[in-house]
């Protein structure tokens, strides 16, 4: 499966959502479909983007908050998904696509292909809602379930080491950081 | 315990005074008492983090909806998140206000704090961090209005560092 066919297929639900994605083909992908003010690239800071994930939840209970994750990412960071199921926010959902690679860097593999298991460990955290979605049907079926539910989710999706052609973005860092503080100020009344 | 109640609570007086409503935290012997009023203020959310660097993330995407929040952590802690701190904070122009009890200074007893101690201003300054050092309970909630001006008008993180002369009795 490849992850732009996963992201093109729930785009139409993403596009209502606070989205965050970590950088490299994710973002990439995801801006290619239709960048919206409310999606936001972290281009940096691996492992990070589930805590400012958190962050964004606790802090617009009222809206839907979507992580776009990687191993690479969440192996970096893996106490963030205890802290993810500690605080749970009902309004969070963490979608890890699993490529068991560093693709952005030169492909080299993660130890997600060696057996580490991030699903495992997400619902050992204690998250309580995990779900494995390695095919289109599911992964639209698990997003969707997941943004109706009240409750943290989290959903972990193999898919192949496969980026888009170009990494180019025509968006800068700081543009697509104002824009969307700008876009949450709005939503929150503010 | 000798650690201060009495400027424990001036300090989460002063945090609560600034707006800030979010507070990431990671326990150490000398925030006990803040974290323990974090804990019991029904305004306060109080997030405990595994590592501290998680905490610059959390502050990122709350300060990106608009909300006042810390970080609360021991000086280790912010050798453990020096690059979310220059990867996410600087690189994304986060106001990211940091309360850091400041072990291996003058005065301190734990062999194992002191090589913390001796690293934490010289690495503030070379990450172009401004921060004050929170001595005397009677100026504590103007350093902190302050600190927090200067992080939203410059949008750099800016970092207050708790002495043993504020945080500790004997």
């Amino acid at each position: 499966m490849l992850r732009e066919d996963v992201l093109k297929a729930v785009y139409p639900r993403l596009k209502d959502q606070v989205v965050v994605t970590i950088m490299g083909a994710v973002a990439v992908e995801l801006y290619n479909l239709g960048h919206q003010p409310n999606f936001f690239y972290l281009e940096h800071g691996m492992g990070l983007a589930s805590s400012m994930g958190l962050g964004l939840a606790v802090s617009l209970p009222k809206e839907k908050v979507t992580v776009l994750d990687g191993d690479g990412s969440v192996l970096m960071n893996l106490g963030s998904l205890s802290t993810l199921a500690r605080y749970r926010p009902p309004n969070l959902i963490h979608w890890i696509f699993d490529n068991e690679s560093l693709l952005s860097v030169g492909g080299f593999p993660t130890a997600t292909g060696a057996g580490t298991d991030l699903a495992g460990i997400a619902e050992k955290a204690g998250a309580e809602h995990v779900a494995m979605a390695n095919t289109i049907e599911a992964a639209e079926e698990a997003f969707a379930e997941a943004s109706e539910r009240e409750g943290l989710s989290v959903i972990v999706s193999k898919v192949e080491a496969i980026g888009p052609p170009s990494f180019a973005m025509d968006i800068s860092l700081l543009e697509n950081r104002f824009e969307f503080a700008r876009h949450l100020k709005g939503l929150a009344g503010g | 315990m000798p650690v201060s109640v009495k400027n424990s609570e001036v300090l989460f007086s002063a945090i609560k005074s600034a707006g800030i409503t979010l507070l990431s935290a990671l326990p150490e012997t000398w925030l006990v008492h803040v974290m323990q009023m974090a804990e019991d203020d029904p305004d306060m959310t109080l997030i405990r983090l595994n590592k501290e660097e998680e905490g610059v993330g959390i502050s990122t995407g709350a300060h990106f909806a608009g909300r006042k929040s810390a970080m609360l952590m021991q000086n280790h802690g912010l050798l453990t998140s020096i690059n979310g701190i220059v990867s996410v904070a600087q690189l994304y122009r986060v106001p990211l206000l940091m309360f850091i009890s400041y072990r291996g200074e003058m005065g301190e007893r734990d062999p194992w704090q002191t090589e913390g101690g001796r690293v934490t201003e010289p690495l503030l300054r070379s990450l172009g961090i401004d921060y004050r050092k929170l001595s005397d309970p009677s100026t504590v909630a103007y350093d902190v209005r302050q600190a927090q001006t200067l992080a939203e008008s410059s949008l750099r993180p800016v970092a207050l560092l708790l002495t043993r002369d504020l945080m500790w009795e004997e």
